[in-house]
């Protein structure tokens, strides 16, 4: 008998294996045809003959997506600590950040080529703008919902604002942060592969644009998963970073600081 | 001389707005013990801000220790009824803030800082903590945490304690120990306390001067002063006069009510 931890942990890799024999047993059982949907064995068949090329275009997306998200974790810090620790500039700025965020990323990378060219630039850049919204939301949530007595005491002490935002505000708001990771490196992969797609000669996203103009759909989807493989792995990562560091915040004393 | 002094102290949250506190007048020794008592929203809170001046009274005169009072203080200690205690600190991390921020800790706690983690130490042992420096808050329980939020209250040695509804959340039992325990640390190290509560009998067992506020806008009503012998064991609140001045204090509140 499996126990309860072995069943929880090896669950997820169940339902990959049984969502791809599924997709496997579709594929053989209707013969589709490997142009319109190819199947699970001809996708890693093709991964296999085309694995240096892969890992060369990969490395270069996974590049492109850690600068761009470096950037908008840094400018996700900054401007939600200005956005979380001053009501006006939260009031003057935020309808602006929203708008700004409704607007779907790709739209900007024609823009992006006409300033940078083609290449890696736009990339990164569409993957820092697609992703630092959640870091800014959550830092200045975070910064926000300072409980006014503990304001109190700090201010009788005779404490600055930037003693309340070192001692009190930043802790407060690392969870937020942390969990706005998680979400902002899935879309900076997301927003890099949108712009390799549409203006690069270099990425997965360019891989998959060559690979479909030549019909070869095992390839395209090997793509996929490999796109998927490494948002998976660097959300398990930031996951674990936040389990660390902010175990107080799930008041579990084994994670505790 | 007096340590706190209101002169026809009034204060709206906004200008126009009705006045949360009106006329208020009163004046505390240095190292009195004196309580608030009254309606809730009476302004009781109010007069703790305008003390700390971390609000600027719209008419009338804050004074604290001769001067008059124009902006936060620089070394007040308080506690509310939420311990406020910092989750990703441990007990003593969380004593030793104020350390972080008020002068002349602040600059020598590089040099000093075992000399002052001794003190913080000791204190908490003092309140009956002891062994329970590293936990975190959550490991605490209620009394526990309200113990620790009154010792980084006090670490500093400030003139002037501020204590709003501290023990308004906890059991009957657990209250009670925490009155002796702010009995204890006050008349070993005699500082000035201002403490807000509800229960009369709180308000009479600790204070030597009980202020009853009207309901809003809030005005003093009445001014007691609690002449019961000290020390003040626990056994006092079972005994006549103890009966009569929270009986006096309680019919002042029911007129309070009733107009
Ligand atoms: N920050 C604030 N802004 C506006 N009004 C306030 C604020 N704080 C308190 N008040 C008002 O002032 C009155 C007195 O409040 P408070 O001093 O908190 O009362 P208490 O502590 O006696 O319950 C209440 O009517 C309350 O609504
Ligand atoms: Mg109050």
């Amino acid at each position: 008998m499996l126990s309860q931890n072995t069943l929880i942990r090896l669950a997820p890799w169940l339902v990959v294996l049984f969502f791809g024999l599924l997709w496997e047993g579709i594929v053989v059982a209707f013969d589709v045809p490997a142009f319109l949907f190819p199947s699970v064995s001809s996708v890693w068949h093709s991964t296999v003959m085309h694995w240096d090329p892969i890992m060369m275009h990969a490395t270069q997306t996974f590049l492109t997506t850690l600068a761009g998200f470096a950037i908008a974790v840094v400018f996700g810090l900054v401007v939600g600590a200005a956005v979380g620790s001053s009501p006006i500039i939260y009031k003057a700025f935020y309808p602006l950040l929203v708008g700004f965020n409704s607007i779907p990323k790709v739209a900007f990378v024609p823009v992006l080529v006409v300033w940078f060219g083609i290449g890696t630039i736009p990339a990164i850049l569409t993957a820092f703008l697609i992703s630092f919204f959640p870091v800014v939301v959550n830092v200045a949530t975070g910064l926000a919902t300072l409980e006014p007595e503990m304001e109190d005491v700090l201010r009788s002490l005779g404490a600055s604002r930037l003693d309340i935002l070192k001692k009190v505000g930043l802790p407060r708001a690392m969870p937020y942060f942390f969990a706005s990771l998680k979400v902002a490196i899935t879309l900076a992969f997301v927003g890099s592969v949108i712009s390799e797609t549409v203006a690069s000669n270099l990425g997965i996203g360019y891989l998959m644009m060559a690979a479909s103009s030549s019909m070869d759909m095992a390839l395209v989807f090997a793509g996929l998963i490999v796109i998927g493989i490494m948002g998976v792995a660097m959300y398990e990562l930031f996951a674990l970073v936040e389990r660390k560091l902010t175990g107080w915040a799930h008041r579990n004393p084994n994670g505790a600081m | 001389m007096d340590f706190v002094r209101f002169e026809d102290v009034s204060l709206a949250y906004q200008p126009g707005s009705p006045f949360a506190i009106e006329d208020v007048s009163l004046s505390i020794r240095e190292n009195e013990f004196i309580s608030l008592v009254g309606p809730s929203g009476c302004g009781k809170s109010t007069v703790m801000k305008l003390v700390t001046g971390l609000k600027p009274p719209s008419k009338g005169y804050v004074y604290v220790d001769g001067r008059e009072v124009g902006g936060p203080q620089k070394c007040v200690g308080m506690a509310f009824q939420a311990s406020n205690l910092l989750p990703w600190r441990t007990t003593l991390q969380n004593v030793m803030l104020p350390m972080e921020i008020v002068e002349p800790y602040r600059s020598t706690l590089r040099a000093k800082r075992a000399e002052y983690e001794e003190q913080a130490r000791a204190l908490i042992k003092r309140v009956g903590l002891a062994g329970f420096e590293d936990k975190f808050p959550w490991e605490l329980s209620g009394g526990m945490q309200q113990r620790a939020s009154i010792c980084r209250a006090l670490i500093h040695k400030p003139r002037l304690l501020m204590l709003d509804e501290p023990f308004g959340a906890l059991d009957a039992f657990t209250r009670e120990e925490l009155w002796c325990m702010v009995r204890d640390l006050w008349q070993e190290e005699p500082f000035t306390v201002v403490l807000v509560t509800h229960d009369l009998r709180e308000a009479v067992f600790l204070a030597d001067t009980v202020y009853v506020m009207s309901k809003r806008p809030g005005r003093i009503l009445v001014r007691r002063e609690i002449d019961l012998p000290r020390p003040r064991d626990l056994d006092v609140t079972y005994t006549e006069p103890f009966a009569a001045y929270v009986h006096e204090l309680r019919e002042h509140i029911g007129h309070i009510r009733e107009s």
